[in-house]
């Protein structure tokens, strides 16, 4: 069977609801691309993540807009990692952050060699954000600029 | 890594793994580390085979033998939370800890 076409499904969700219209980001030029320069045995990877993860104690994310980030030290206890969002069904996530945070997985593949490392720090946010210029030109420089501090190779970007 | 193609496609990253599970489980089944680490395996592959910008990798994975739930994806509505613009915590422990601990223990609250 074919995927499901969300952006129909949505967008008559949302009228039906009184929502404003959610406007899809097009973008039909080719985009940049970035060769991996090494394999990823030797690559250190960070991970970035839209599914309104916290850790416990930290401030959890609002329903409205939310362009800020939470990080995630990648060394933290996987039992303390929270979710919170307003747009999937969160019974998953609550359960077993990994299915939107894959935090154990990536700690397994470093052990395994699959991976030279992680980044020392990952970072959650919530998507769902009606400006796309917030999106593009506010929180996606942060997050880029926090992982070339940290010196990855290659981010992982899991949204839900 | 994405579970929603039309989306991924209209957005055009230069690389992609398109998982086809429904949303809320982009990385994977709950409690199912064995099929967690396959999927990210295959995905991270991409980064080492992948040549053409704006790629999308099908990823070999299934939700369930029939495929029923995507006739179920977004029909009777998606229940989504309302907007608040105020913390919404998974638990009142949370919030309790959050307020009380504050920022020492917080380097990245809001930011």
């Amino acid at each position: 069977m074919e995927p499901v076409n969300y952006i129909p499904r949505i967008r008559d969700n949302y009228a039906r609801q009184g929502y404003k219209a959610y406007n899809w980001i097009v973008n039909a030029d080719t985009p940049p691309w970035a060769p991996l320069t090494k394999p990823l045995s030797r690559c250190r990877l960070g991970l970035a993540a839209s599914g309104g993860i916290y850790v416990a104690g930290q401030v959890a994310f609002h329903y409205k807009d939310d362009a800020s980030l939470r990080e995630i030290p990648a060394d933290v206890d996987t039992k303390e990692l929270r979710a919170t969002h307003f747009a999937y069904d969160l019974s998953a996530a609550r359960s077993d952050p990994n299915v939107v945070f894959p935090i154990d997985t990536l700690r397994g593949l470093v052990r395994d060699g699959f991976l030279g490392g992680l980044a020392s720090r990952f970072y959650s946010f919530m998507g769902g954000i009606y400006s796309s210029r917030r999106v593009s030109g506010d929180l996606a420089p942060r997050l880029t600029a926090r992982f070339l501090e940290d010196g990855v190779d290659a981010v992982l970007l899991v949204p839900v | 890594m994405t579970s929603a193609r039309d989306i991924t496609r209209a957005v055009n990253p230069p690389r992609a793994a398109f998982l086809d599970f429904p949303l809320g489980h982009t990385t994977g089944k709950p409690h199912d580390p064995d099929l967690q680490r396959r999927l990210l395996v295959e995905a991270l592959t991409s980064f080492e085979t992948m040549t053409s910008p704006g790629s999308i990798k099908d990823l070999p994975f299934r939700w369930s033998e029939d495929e029923e739930w995507k006739a179920k994806a977004f029909a009777e509505g998606d229940g989504r939370t309302p907007r608040h613009d105020t913390p919404q915590y998974q638990s009142e422990e949370d919030r309790r800890r959050a307020e009380q601990e504050g920022s020492p223990s917080c380097p990245v609250c809001r930011s």
